[in-house]
C-alpha cells in the first residue's frame, strides 16, 4: 500500500494472533443454576465454540438451587479465558474461576477392576495400600480397587495395575476445591 | 379395570396422562361456542405479558398446538397479529422491526415445521445482537420426547443460536418468562430469546401474576450486563487519544444499540477523530458529515481501509473486529495501537489482542471519556487530513465509482441505489439483501439517520429483505421502507408479496434484477479464474408477477427512467416494486479477497472486458423456450 507513511516496505511487525500461547491444563470451577438443561447449554456451548473438554464433573452444592460443574480444558491462556467469557454469557452461569493456579485440593475417584489370581491377589491389595487405596469388591478371579486422589496418582496406580489385566475402569474426573477459608459459592452475587 | 395390552405402562398415572393428552391434542380445538365469561388461560397470560412488554404486533403463523392462542387473540385486540405466508418471514419481520424501531419484535409460530421455519430468521438476529421474542407452541407436555405429530426437539435447536431459551411446561410460569425473555432480549447485548410453550400450559387455568421489572432482574443472578466502563482503562484511552497522530474511530451496532450517535459525534468533534464504520454500523453519523469518512471492509471503502492500515490508534466502538473487517489479522493495521470497546467481555480478545480493552456500554463509556477528553485544533490534524481527503478524493475518482447511470448501456447498480435514496430524501428505511446489492446499499445509500440501514450482516441471510422491510414499515410508520433485493433473495422470500397486498403494508421495492446470482459471479470471475456454475438465475416476468398479486409495478431499464419510478412507487398508498434491470456483469468494487489483507484490495474495473456489461437479455423463465438456461457454466 503507498502513501501509508507508517507501513511503509512492509516493516511493520505481524500481528499477533489472539491465543498463540503455550497450552496446558486447565481447571475452571462453574457453579450454575440447578436447572434441567443447564449441562446441555455448557457442553453445546463448549462444542459450538470448540472447545475440548476433557472431563467434567457435575454435582449438587450446599444450596438445592445450584449445581457445580468442574471442567478441564487444554489451552492457552487466550483460549481457556475465551471459553469461561463464553460460559459467563450463559444465563444459567452464575460464576466461572480459572482456578489453575491457585492454591487448590484436586482429587479425582477411580474404580479399578483388576483380574486376579490367587497368587496376585495380595499384590494387588498392598498396591491399593500403598496408594491411600482400598478394596471394594472381591470375588475369585477379580477385585475392585478404589483409588482417591490427584489425577496423577491414579494414572500411576492404574500404570501399576496394568499387567494384572484391567477389566474395566471409570474415573470421575477432577473435582476440586481452594485451600484456606475462600468459597467460590460464597462469591456468587445474589 | 381392562386394561389395554398395547399401551406401554398401562395402567400407570403417565400412561393415562398421556393418553388424555393425546386425545385432547386430537379432539378440536374449540368444540362450542364460547358463551359469557371464560377462565384465564395460558394462552391469555401470553397475551396479556406481551401487552404489558409494550408489544403491539405478532408476526405468525398458526398450527395445530398454538391454536389455544388464536383462540383468545380476539378477546386482546391491541394485540395486532400479522399472517405471513412463511414463518421464516415472520421470524424476519420481528428482526425487522426490532432493528428499525429498537423494540422488542415478537414472531410466532407452530411446532415442528413452524418452529424450524423461524430457526434462519432467529440465527439472523443471533449474529446481528437484534432483540426478538421467539414464541412456538409445543405437543401436550406429557408427549414431549414421545415424536408426537409435529414435534421436534426445538429448544435443542434454538439453543445455541438464543442469548437464552425456555421450554415452558406450566401455564403458572408464563407471565415470568415473558417478563424474563424481553429484559434478557434487550438488554445488555440484545439477541434473540425463545420460548417455547406446551399446548396444555397455553390451555390451563392460571392466576399467576406478571412481575415488576425489579422482581424479573432479582430472579437473574446470572446476568448483571457490565455497563460502565473500567475509569482506569477510559483515562488510558483518554491519554492514547492525546497521543495519537493519526487516529481513527471504528463505530459499529453497538453505538445503535446504545443510542450513542450524539456521544460519539461529541467525541469526534472535541478530538478531530474521523470516523469509520462497519456494516451494521452504517447511520451512525451523517454519511454527509466532515468527520464521517466511510465504510470499511471487504468492500469498504478504499480509502478507509488505507486510513486503517496506516493509523495508530483505532477506536473500536461497539463492533467485534470481524473478518469482514480486518481481513488478515496478522497484516490489519500493523502500526496502530488497537482499542476495543464492547459490552460483550467475550468479544475482546476474540479474533484481535485489544491494547486498551473495555467492557461497557458504547454510549456510557463515551458520556465517561469524553470530559477527559483534551480538545484538539484541527490545524493540530492538517497533515492528516489533507492526506485522508486526498486518498478519498482518489478512492471516489476511481473507473468503477461514480460512472453515472450507465454501464455501457445498461443501467448500473450503484446509481439506482443512489436515487433511490435521493428520492426519499435520505430518510427512509433502506432493507438490503445478502449479495452485490447488499454492498451497494451499503456504499451508495448515503444514510444519514441512525437505524434507517437495515442488512443481515453476521448471517448473511438471503431472503431476508422484502420480510424485514415488512418489519421496519410496522415499526417505524411515519418512515418510509425499502426492500432492496436482489433477483436471487427476493425469489426466496416472494411470497410475502402476499402478506403486503392483504396487510396493506407499505413496503417499497426495487428489485435489483441482474439476472444473476451476482456475488457469486463475481467470485467465480475473480476468484475461480472465470469457472462459472449455477450463477445463472431465471426469473419470472416479474410484472405479470406483481399484477397476479395486485401490486403497482414499475420495470425500468434506462437511468432516465430511475427518478420517474421512484417517485411513483413512491406515491403509491401501499406497497409497491420497481423492477430495475440492472447491468448484469457489473463488479462490486474495490474487493478484498477472503484471507488477505486489507491492503490487498482489487479495484480493477473493466481492463480486458471481462467484468463491464452485456445487454439486458438475461435469461426469463419460460416453459416454452426450448433454450431456456438449466444453469451451467456461462
Amino acid at each position: 500500500m503507498s502513501g501509508a507513511p507508517n507501513s511503509a516496505a512492509g516493516a511493520a511487525p505481524a500481528r499477533a494472533l489472539p491465543g498463540s500461547g503455550d497450552e496446558r491444563r486447565h481447571l475452571i470451577v462453574a457453579i450454575v443454576n440447578n436447572r434441567p438443561g443447564v449441562l446441555n447449554r455448557v457442553a453445546s456451548l463448549m462444542r459450538a465454540r470448540n472447545f475440548n473438554i476433557e472431563s467434567l464433573a457435575v454435582s449438587a452444592t450446599e444450596r438445592s438451587d445450584t449445581s457445580r460443574m468442574t471442567l478441564t480444558i487444554v489451552g492457552d491462556e487466550v483460549h481457556v479465558e475465551q471459553a469461561t467469557k463464553q460460559l459467563y454469557k450463559l444465563i444459567d452461569v452464575l460464576k466461572v474461576q480459572d482456578v489453575t493456579d491457585e492454591a487448590i485440593v484436586e482429587h479425582e475417584l477411580a474404580l479399578i477392576k483388576v483380574r486376579v489370581t490367587g497368587k496376585s491377589r495380595p499384590e494387588v491389595v498392598s498396591i491399593a495400600e500403598m496408594h491411600r487405596g482400598r478394596v471394594v469388591d472381591l470375588s475369585d478371579d477379580a477385585v475392585i480397587v478404589e483409588i482417591v486422589g490427584e489425577p496423577s496418582e491414579v494414572d500411576r496406580v492404574v500404570e501399576l495395575l496394568r499387567e494384572f489385566g484391567i477389566k474395566e475402569l471409570v474415573r470421575t474426573g477432577s473435582v476440586v476445591m481452594s485451600r484456606g477459608s475462600g468459597s467460590i459459592e460464597e462469591q456468587v452475587k445474589r | 379395570m381392562t386394561q389395554a395390552k398395547h399401551v406401554p405402562g398401562a395402567g400407570s398415572s403417565a400412561a393415562l396422562a398421556s393418553e388424555r393428552a393425546r386425545k385432547e391434542m386430537l379432539r378440536d380445538a374449540r368444540i362450542e361456542r364460547r358463551g359469557g365469561p371464560r377462565p384465564r388461560i395460558g394462552a391469555d397470560a401470553l397475551c396479556e405479558a406481551l401487552l404489558l412488554q409494550g408489544s403491539t404486533s405478532i408476526w405468525g403463523y398458526p398450527g395445530g398446538v398454538i391454536l389455544p392462542l388464536y383462540d383468545v387473540l380476539v378477546d386482546h385486540p391491541g394485540l395486532r397479529h400479522i399472517l405471513v405466508r412463511h414463518e421464516q418471514a415472520a421470524a424476519h419481520a420481528a428482526d425487522g422491526y426490532a432493528r428499525a424501531s429498537g423494540k422488542v419484535g415478537v414472531c410466532l409460530g407452530t411446532s415442528g415445521p413452524g418452529a424450524t421455519n423461524l430457526v434462519t430468521g432467529i440465527g439472523t438476529s443471533m449474529l446481528d445482537s437484534v432483540p426478538v421474542v421467539a414464541i412456538t407452541g409445543n405437543v401436550p407436555g406429557v408427549l414431549l420426547g414421545k415424536d408426537a405429530f409435529q414435534e421436534i426437539d426445538i429448544t435443542g435447536i434454538t439453543l445455541p443460536m438464543t442469548k437464552h431459551n425456555y421450554l415452558v411446561r406450566s401455564a403458572d410460569e408464563i407471565p415470568h418468562v415473558i417478563a424474563e425473555a424481553f429484559h434478557i432480549a434487550r438488554s445488555g447485548r440484545p439477541g434473540p430469546v425463545h420460548v417455547d410453550i406446551t399446548k396444555d400450559a397455553l390451555m390451563g387455568e392460571t392466576s399467576a401474576p406478571h412481575p415488576t421489572q425489579e422482581e424479573v432482574e432479582a430472579g437473574l443472578p446470572g446476568y448483571r450486563p457490565k455497563m460502565d466502563g473500567n475509569a482506569r482503562q477510559i483515562k488510558l484511552l483518554a491519554d492514547a487519544i492525546a497521543a495519537a497522530k493519526r487516529p481513527l474511530i471504528l463505530a459499529g451496532h453497538g453505538v445503535l444499540i446504545a443510542h450513542g450517535e450524539r456521544e460519539l459525534l461529541e467525541l469526534a468533534r472535541q478530538a478531530q477523530i474521523p470516523i469509520a464504520w462497519t456494516l451494521l454500523g452504517i447511520g451512525v453519523v451523517d454519511e454527509s458529515d466532515p468527520l464521517a469518512y466511510g465504510y470499511m471492509g471487504m468492500h469498504g471503502w478504499k480509502h478507509v481501509n488505507r486510513a486503517i492500515q496506516s493509523s495508530d490508534l483505532l477506536i473500536g466502538i461497539g463492533m467485534r473486529y470481524d473478518d469482514r473487517v480486518t481481513g488478515n489479522v496478522r497484516t490489519f493495521a500493523p502500526s496502530a495501537k488497537i482499542v476495543h470497546i464492547d459490552i460483550d467481555p467475550a468479544e475482546i480478545g476474540k479474533n484481535v489482542v485489544a491494547d486498551i480493552p473495555i467492557v461497557g456500554d458504547a454510549k456510557r463509556v463515551l458520556e465517561a471519556l469524553l470530559p477527559m477528553t483534551e480538545r484538539v485544533d484541527p490545524a493540530a490534524r492538517a497533515t492528516y487530513f489533507t492526506e485522508l481527503a486526498t486518498w478519498r478524493k482518489e478512492s471516489e475518482s476511481s473507473a468503477w465509482h461514480g460512472s453515472g447511470g450507465w454501464r455501457d448501456g445498461v443501467l448500473s447498480a450503484d446509481f439506482v441505489v443512489e436515487r433511490i435514496a435521493a428520492g426519499s430524501g435520505y430518510d427512509a428505511n433502506l432493507t438490503a439483501d445478502v449479495g452485490q446489492n447488499q454492498m451497494w446499499v451499503a456504499r451508495y445509500g448515503g444514510f444519514k439517520r441512525a437505524n434507517s440501514h437495515l442488512s443481515s450482516g453476521g448471517l448473511g441471510t438471503m431472503g431476508f429483505a422484502l420480510p424485514a422491510a415488512m418489519g421496519a414499515a410496522i415499526g417505524t410508520p411515519e418512515k418510509t421502507s425499502w426492500a432492496i433485493a436482489g433477483d436471487g433473495g427476493f425469489q426466496m422470500t416472494l411470497q410475502e408479496l402476499a402478506t403486503i397486498v392483504q396487510e396493506r403494508i407499505p413496503v417499497k421495492i426495487a428489485l435489483m434484477d441482474n439476472k444473476k446470482l451476482g456475488m457469486i459471479r463475481q467470485w467465480q470471475e475473480i476468484v475461480y479464474a472465470g469457472n462459472y456454475h449455477s450463477e445463472q438465475l431465471a426469473g419470472p416476468d416479474y410484472l405479470k408477477l406483481c399484477e397476479a398479486y395486485g401490486l403497482p409495478a414499475w420495470k425500468v431499464a434506462k437511468p432516465e427512467e430511475v427518478d420517474a419510478a421512484v417517485a411513483g412507487a413512491l406515491a403509491v398508498d401501499g406497497p409497491a416494486l420497481i423492477w430495475f434491470e440492472i447491468a448484469e456483469r457489473q463488479n462490486v468494487y474495490p474487493m478484498m479477497p477472503a484471507g488477505k489483507g486489507l491492503s490487498d484490495l482489487i479495484d480493477k474495473w473493466g481492463d480486458d472486458g471481462e467484468d463491464v456489461t452485456e445487454g439486458a437479455s438475461g435469461p426469463r423463465l419460460d416453459p416454452t423456450d426450448p433454450n431456456a438456461p438449466k444453469g451451467g457454466a456461462e
